[in-house]
């Protein structure tokens, strides 16, 4: 079968009608989602977190998970290695040299590792069950093990590699962060921000969590400035010295935007967070999707031109 | 030290035995950290009838830099120290008083020119023509130029000497300064604490008389032997800070466990000093703020002591952190080279051929059996 260059022509420039015929095309679609009304989240400052510790082993007690101990070391401590079906909740440490300064390139650096709660989550978009889903209220990432149908799609498009799977279970659950839901809805906070000492972990609004971060970026570095500890509704404050901050809140605006943000000393891409682009890739892949079937136009069109064809095809034989 | 030489000095040294003696030189050995055998050397230094003296100026200090020096408890050895050291004037020991004491100063550091070891205690106030400090009529920070001038090694003992302390906290009315600053272009090594480990002092000093010079010093002119090393690496509740155990309160129940002190406002992270590792003067086992209970005040350090409040997170910019934090990225091996994958496949591929082989013969094997068979 051979399609004529006039054709050709005439199908592509159908195509372009439809696309001009489209509202709101994909390219033009605004990056990200909306805020959800009461949308909690974590602010969590590199340079106020000392590496104790203390929130992964607050987390683990929150919400019952075992210890982990890395195979050849210690069996008496819990160790694990990274996120893992027993593990929501990581310090990791970037260091060079022998780490003379905290928060410098040549020195070292501590980063704390969960789910992001992305405003326009790729795991959601990817599972087929609704197993994940994004709580419409405080916008948390939720999982429901009673839908899930253990495909594992949600770990092939979190592009923070965070939903883990019980590989060892004879009835496996995806494991990830969900806020500490539980505690919230007892009117508590996230166990790993009630738990940190410095305020390095700070549960709050997201709207006011981005007011905060600015803030900090905003101060000139060893200003003195009180840091709200666990909350920022909470009375309790810590005064430290303002540190040298990278110019950036990770997850203001990396793929839509997260609800779990980041301020650091260090660029991000060196403590393991991936540049990403500000649009999402659930908006990238809706946009292709959408354009596609919108109205089924783009279907029919398609399905006419082959039955042409085939029409064209069968009165040739004749 | 042998008996013999002992006898001849034993008598100036006010009864003290020579077991005595020698237990104390080899402290003072230890906490430098020089080989034992060197005891012997510091021995005979301490014993020399030609030890330089010792002359102790008190300015801005509320005295506990000297109360300290008394407070080492082995057998009479407050004793001892004075006459080792032999401290020819301090204001707080002096037998005589008044202008009696301030000739014997006069006529000591006349004798003594270019040879004496300087103390100073306190900070020295300079404003308003140092007026706020007086001695004998005259401003403190006139007598410590002039004694200074005339010292073979200057010595500010405490905080309130090496950095001001407690004399130059904001808003500082009386300009009172360390006298580092004040001496500028002077050695002059400090022995912060408040109040400063009397063998941190007296190991100076001891330092001093066996080897003609003064130990290695940091840039903040102390000891490194005292100095060098970071209350929080060598802190005996360390375990307890990696493990994320902290006492929040004072008496609650992390704090009586034993827990770490950061959060209480522990200034171990960013001090320096040799407090975990000798506690304090012998006063008795886990004698040392932190020990006791107590954050860590952070009072060898300028700009936290007296500067930072009590209860204020220290911020920590230099500790080593915990080798057990996970990386980044876990590191991953390189895979197989090419010459491994060369000899791999060459196995794979003669254990391949020679299977083939014996197929083939089998099969040969096998339609030979057949053709015999009628």
């Amino acid at each position: 079968m051979k399609i004529e260059r006039r054709d050709f022509l005439k199908g592509v420039l159908g195509g372009g009608l439809l696309l001009a015929a489209d509202p709101e095309p994909a390219a033009g679609r605004a990056p990200g989602k909306e805020l959800p009304p009461n949308a909690v989240g974590i602010l969590y400052d590199a340079t106020l977190c000392i590496g104790c510790q203390v929130c992964v082993a607050a987390c683990k007690q929150a919400n019952n998970m075992p210890p982990e101990h890395t195979p050849g070391t210690d069996p008496l401590w819990d160790n694990p290695r990274d996120l893992s079906s027993s593990t929501l909740n990581i310090i990791k440490k970037y260091g060079s040299g022998d780490y003379p300064v905290k928060d410098t390139v040549d020195g070292y650096s501590f980063v704390k590792r969960h789910c992001m709660h992305c405003l326009d989550p790729a795991c959601v978009s990817a599972c087929p069950v609704s197993a994940l889903l994004k709580d419409p209220d405080t916008g948390i990432v939720t999982y429901n093990k009673k839908a899930c149908i253990g495909c594992r799609y949600c770990q092939v498009a979190c592009p923070f590699n965070i939903p883990k799977f019980e590989w060892y279970s004879a009835a496996p659950q995806i494991v990830k962060c969900q806020l500490c839901s539980h505690l919230l809805a007892k009117g508590g906070i996230s166990a790993c921000c009630a738990a940190c000492p410095t305020g390095a972990s700070l549960f709050g609004r997201v709207e006011d969590l981005r007011q905060e971060a600015k803030r900090r970026l905003a101060m000139t570095p060893g200003e003195s400035y009180d840091f709200p500890v666990a909350s920022l509704g909470s009375k309790e404050f810590q005064s430290h010295k303002a540190g040298r901050y990278i110019q950036q809140v990770y997850g203001e605006s990396e793929v839509g935007g997260t609800q779990y943000l980041l301020l650091a000393g260090v660029p991000f891409d060196k403590i393991g967070l991936p540049t990403l682009p500000d649009e999402s890739f659930v908006a990238l892949a809706d946009g292709i999707q959408y354009a596609i079937y919108k109205g089924m136009v783009y279907p029919l069109v398609v399905l006419g031109g082959l039955i042409y064809m085939i029409r064209k095809g069968e009165g040739d034989k004749h | 030290m042998k008996e013999r030489d002992f006898a001849r000095v034993q008598e100036r040294l006010d009864g003290v035995s020579r077991r005595d003696f020698m237990k104390f030189c080899t402290v003072m050995a230890a906490s430098l950290g020089l080989p034992l055998a060197d005891a012997e050397r510091l021995a005979a230094a301490v014993t020399s009838p030609r030890r330089p003296p010792v002359i102790w100026l008190s300015g801005q200090a509320c005295t506990g830099c000297t109360e300290s020096l008394l407070r080492p408890t082995h057998p009479t050895l407050e004793h001892l120290i004075l006459d080792l050291i032999s401290l020819d004037y301090n204001e707080t020991l002096n037998a005589g008083a008044g202008h009696q004491a301030e000739a014997a100063l006069a006529a000591s550091i006349k004798e003594n020119y270019g040879k004496f070891i300087l103390v100073i205690e306190g900070a020295i106030p300079v404003k308003d023509g140092g007026v706020y400090c007086m001695i004998g009529g005259r401003p403190f920070a006139d007598i410590v130029k002039e004694t200074a001038a005339k010292a073979a090694a200057v010595v500010a003992i405490g905080s309130c000497a090496s950095w001001g302390g407690v004399a130059a906290a904001e808003p500082n009315p009386t300009g009172a300064m360390g006298a580092p600053e004040f001496l500028k272009g002077t050695t002059v090594v400090t022995i912060p604490g408040c109040p400063p480990n009397a063998y941190n002092f007296l190991s100076t000093v001891i330092h001093f008389l066996t080897f003609g010079k003064l130990p290695a010093l940091d840039d903040k002119a102390r000891p490194r032997f005292a100095y060098g090393r970071l209350i929080h690496e060598n802190c005996e509740r360390r375990p307890h800070f990696d493990a994320g155990r902290f006492a929040v309160k004072f008496g609650d129940e992390g704090h009586r466990k034993g827990y770490c002190l950061y959060k209480l406002g522990c200034k171990g992270p960013v001090t320096y000093a040799n407090c975990p590792a000798i506690l304090f003067s012998d006063v008795g086992s886990g004698s040392w703020p932190v020990g006791t209970g107590h954050p860590c005040f952070g009072c060898t350090e300028p700009g936290v002591g007296f500067h930072i409040p009590l209860h204020t997170q220290a911020n920590l910019q230099h500790i080593t952190p915990s080798a057990g934090h996970p990386p980044i990225a876990e590191p991953r091996g390189s895979g197989a080279s090419v010459g491994a994958a060369a000899l791999l496949g060459a196995v794979a591929g003669a254990v391949v051929g020679g299977g083939a082989m014996v197929f083939k013969n089998l099969e040969k094997e096998d339609e030979a059996a057949t053709k015999d068979k009628p």
